[in-house]
């Protein structure tokens, strides 16, 4: 049990101090062009992957489940439609969770 | 649409195509993330932590693919040492969110030690989907609020009632993330070929390392696909506003801001 607590503070505390870090770093380290550049498209290069991993993958294996692929699938088009984000969020989530109900995915 | 406001923190966020809406948005997805607490609670009793451990991670290390995977690595019996390392490992992109935000939230004093706890996925993708400061900060605050609040609550519901509560994925919660993050970015997608390429390479990398490596790993490496871009883009500050295209960037290197070059000093 204590070694459970001494993972637990000490992940906290290293997750923390990650987040502190990149707060932490001077602005004028962003003053060139290409630093700035990497830190504008690190996020979207980030997301998009959580984005992919979440959607197609399971652990350590693809798993394309039917009712998450379509939920993905009725972002897309809600996005395209351009929707607010609230509608985008429940037309994903709402045809995965019918999919289900309805037994067919 | 409404009228958006010309202060862009972004020069690309004027071709954004829905309307701003920073407050509601990052309610919206801290109330449906958040939820995802509930398995979080449940997965760390059900691992062999104890309610109060499962909390404990919640309220202080906030990120939940750090908590997940600590948790997961418990419930394997593996080793506390690499289990540890690897949940702070996967926090290290709070880091690259954190460079992103410091100009834009610019917090100071006290206040920075708070805001950092609040750097994660979610508060970083509604910050920069804003098309000015103001709503960027509002953004962050109402994604960092809600999420914490709700993300807390549901760890403690998920741990006392452990084994109690239906799959969240009945309830398809399982694609809020993922639709979310596709949504957040998707103003960014539009703004240039760089933003799209360096996404679906982001995207290709994670999938691909995904059989071979440690879970989580292959989202952190996909930052080299960041890399590839900057490095690119030669003297490209922004990509334009408009044509997506090379002729534009010169116009966006003219608006450098005055502050630059103080220090380009190498770190």
């Amino acid at each position: 049990m204590t070694g459970i607590w001494i993972a637990v503070l000490v992940t906290a505390g290293g997750c923390y101090a990650f987040k502190l870090a990149g707060l932490a770093v001077p602005q004028r380290v962003l003053a060139s062009p290409r630093v700035r550049r990497f830190a504008e498209l690190v996020p979207v290069a980030l997301l998009a992957a959580l984005s992919a991993v979440q959607a197609f993958t399971s652990g350590q294996a693809f798993d394309l489940d039917p009712a998450r692929l379509a939920g993905m699938g009725a972002a897309i088009v809600a996005l395209l439609l351009r929707a607010p984000f609230l509608v985008v969020i429940v037309a994903a989530a709402g045809t995965a969770a019918a999919l289900r109900a309805a037994g067919i995915a | 649409m409404p009228a958006r406001t010309t202060d862009s923190v972004t020069p690309e966020a004027p071709s954004a195509p829905r309307p701003v809406r920073p407050v509601r948005d990052g309610i919206a997805l801290g109330l449906a993330v958040g939820v995802s607490g509930l398995a979080f609670g449940a997965a760390a009793v059900s691992s062999g932590l104890s309610t109060w451990q499962a909390c404990a991670l919640s309220v202080l290390a906030f990120t939940g693919a750090s908590q997940f995977a600590l948790a997961g690595v418990i419930a394997s019996g593996g080793s506390l040492l690499a289990g540890t390392a690897g949940a702070i490992l996967l926090g290290s992109r709070n880091s690259l969110y954190g460079l992103r935000l410091a100009g834009i939230l610019r917090p100071r004093g006290p206040l920075r030690f708070l805001t950092a706890l609040g750097v994660i996925d979610e508060t970083t993708a509604v910050t920069l989907a804003q098309p000015d400061r103001e709503s960027a900060r509002r953004g962050f605050t109402a994604t960092f609020c809600c999420l914490y609040l709700t993300w807390n609550l549901a760890t403690l519901g998920g741990a006392l009632g452990a084994g109690r509560i239906g799959s969240p994925q009945a309830f398809g919660l399982d694609v809020v993330g993922p639709a979310a993050f596709l949504a957040l970015i998707w103003p960014r997608l539009k703004a240039g070929r760089t933003e799209r390429l360096v996404a679906l390479g982001g995207a290709a990398i994670a999938l691909g390392t995904t059989p071979i490596l440690p879970v989580g790993v292959p989202v952190i490496l996909a930052a080299t696909a960041a890399l590839a871009g900057a490095l690119a883009s030669p003297g490209a500050q922004q990509p334009s506003a408009a044509p997506p295209d090379a002729p534009a960037r010169r116009q966006a290197a003219a608006g450098q801001g005055p502050e630059a070059r103080p220090g380009t000093a190498a770190p």
